[in-house]
């Protein structure tokens, strides 16, 4: 299945942008897009930091050559950037340590060049892939999408990366084909956390998609942030996007993407079924066991302000993907 | 009160300034924004597992004053018992200013629908009589039954590791830990391990209970 983007939510710039000029017109870009995907927010809060303050990193050569010709601010949103600060020392990756903190810090020894990805299972092409060839035959996009934890807190990141479905569109599914499997590096020498003998997730980390939603033009393989390459605490070389879902949806440093018949095992589910459900949309109507998920703390936030907001339907992309699950009862399928 | 001798107020207030110290620390490093992006929930699990650590701190006063025999350990039980109470009202104080941003019917639905927060409250309602009977008035007005009050420590103990096992995501090694310890201490005081402990500690001048 084909989903054509909506216009409202992609700009297409087809000729080259020069960074100098597409920084200066984030603002300007900003506000336009914005206007389809978030009518709601006054426009004023829109104000782009041109990332100062992002640490620079040189990426591998092919990921270098290609960023000249992305298409920045492809989709936006009206919401303030997170400063990339936070948004690289505040993670959830759990193969470096439970603490928020552990991943910033211990994430350095991971090796992301080379990096080769699996590519089997319902598939005409499958094979294994080096990264670059996985990902040069498309176009960079930059995409700004709000990022909504489970846990009741989101950020809002600038992706680099091209769209999931023409990756399974190259590998060329069977009409087998129903769901997307994916699954994280397993190596406990490069990822301490998987080493811990207290751990209660079964390694390798798993997530999986139905096929329409994985071929849904919002779902997003990224391989950089803030205009770099990926930092290895957010996943790097390679992650997964899924901007209407939890976060722990959006698996990092991805080994493996396999075609499958039937419904994937998926690492939190598997863990506490009545917790984290296979579709883990984003719904306030629908509260975690633990807490609720009427509102999220956007971050960064203060002691005198913890910026609460009401937490919106499919995390505000309701009226792209709300179709995908017409006639589902949502409270069952959390 | 009694004079007492220079040497224990000395110990004593070196015991306030480091229960005291952790808490500069903390603010410290929201001041000058070294706690990351979500500063609120910084200090409200910093504060819990202070409180843990407090608790478990007060429940070994008083098999360390069996075991040494050195009294230091048993002047200072009330003071750190009510410690643990300041923190984990503080703790208690961080989640309604900083996560739930003062919405009290936020709390009220949480006290009734989250099994990790009720026990929580549970555990601090414990602490909160046994503070308002830590002073001497209460402990002469309860007689014999101050000893059973105060036994609910322990209870207070089960329902915070609870706690503490059910906001637990992923790993239990840090849980594990304090569990093990908190364990310990238990069995401590059951008495037929109670009763042994003064041996350890040297010959025992006088039996005590
Ligand atoms: C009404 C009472 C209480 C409330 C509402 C409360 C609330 C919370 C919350 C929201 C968390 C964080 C959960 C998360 O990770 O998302 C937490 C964690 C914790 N609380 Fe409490 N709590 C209460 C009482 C207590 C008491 C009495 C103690 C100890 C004496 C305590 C010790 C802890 C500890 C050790 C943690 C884990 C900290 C960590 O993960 O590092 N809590 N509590």
């Amino acid at each position: 299945m084909l989903i054509k983007p909506r216009n409202h939510l992609t700009l297409g710039e087809n000729d080259v942008t020069p960074e100098s000029i597409y920084l200066s017109r984030r603002k300007f870009l900003g506000g336009v897009a914005g206007l389809g995907l978030a009518a709601s927010l006054p426009r004023a809060a829109w104000a782009g930091p041109d990332y100062d303050d992002v640490a620079k990193a040189k990426g591998p050569e092919w990921f270098e050559a290609k960023l000249g010709d992305t298409r920045w601010n492809a989709i936006t949103a009206e919401d303030k950037i997170t400063p990339s600060d936070d948004a690289t020392h505040y993670n959830n990756f759990y193969e470096f340590g439970s603490d928020k903190s552990d991943p910033a810090r211990r994430a350095g020894q991971l090796k992301t060049v080379p990096w080769s990805v699996t590519v089997d299972g319902e598939v005409g092409k499958p094979g294994q892939y080096a990264l670059e060839d996985l990902i040069t035959p498309s176009r960079f996009e930059e995409r700004i999408y709000r990022l909504r934890c489970v846990e009741a807190w989101s950020m809002v990141i600038p992706w680099l990366g091209i769209p999931l479905a023409e990756v399974i569109k190259r590998a060329e599914p069977t009409g087998k084909a129903k769901y997307v499997y994916f699954e994280t590096l397993e190596d406990p020498k490069q990822m301490p956390g998987q080493a811990s003998r207290f751990g209660l997730i079964d390694w390798p980390y798993r997530e999986g998609l139905r096929l329409d939603e994985a071929m849904h033009p919002l779902a997003f393989l990224a391989v950089g942030m803030y205009g770099r390459v990926l930092p290895n605490q957010n996943g790097a070389p390679l992650r997964l996007v899924v901007p209407w879902k939890y976060g722990f949806k959006s698996i990092k440093s991805i080994v493996r993407i396999s075609l499958v018949e039937s419904q994937p095992k998926t690492s939190w589910n598997m863990l506490a079924p009545n917790e984290y459900g296979f579709y883990a949309n984003v719904n306030p109507e629908v509260d975690h066991p633990r807490w609720s998920q009427a509102t999220e703390r956007r971050l960064p936030n203060s002691l005198f302000s913890p910026n609460v907001i009401d937490t919106q339907m499919f995390n505000g992309y309701a009226e792209e993907v709300a179709s995908l699950y017409q006639g589902m009862d949502l409270r069952k399928h959390y | 009160m009694a004079a007492q001798p220079r040497h224990i107020f000395a110990w004593r207030l070196l015991v306030f300034a480091a229960a005291l110290t952790p808490i500069g620390w903390w603010s410290y490093h929201v001041a000058v924004g070294a706690a990351g992006p979500e500063p609120g929930r910084y200090l409200l699990l910093n504060l819990g597992q202070g409180a843990l650590v407090l608790l478990l701190c007060t429940l070994s006063l008083t098999p360390l004053t069996k075991l040494t025999r050195w009294k230091g350990f048993s002047v200072i039980r009330r003071q750190l018992g009510l410690w643990t109470f300041s923190y984990a009202s503080l703790h208690l104080l961080s989640y309604l200013l900083f996560i739930l941003g003062l919405n009290w019917t936020a709390l009220g639905e949480d006290l009734q629908k989250r099994p990790y927060i009720i026990v929580g409250a549970l555990a601090l309602l414990i602490l909160l009589a046994l503070a308002v009977t830590s002073n001497r008035y209460a402990m002469r007005k309860l007689g014999k039954r101050w000893k059973s009050l105060h036994k609910w420590v322990y209870a207070a103990l089960c329902l915070v590791l609870l706690h503490f096992l059910w906001v637990v995501r992923a790993d239990l090694a840090e849980w594990s830990g304090y569990a093990a310890v908190g364990l310990g201490l238990m069995l401590l005081r059951l008495p037929a391990v109670a009763q042994r402990l003064p041996r350890f500690g040297g010959r025992p001048k006088r039996a005590r209970a």
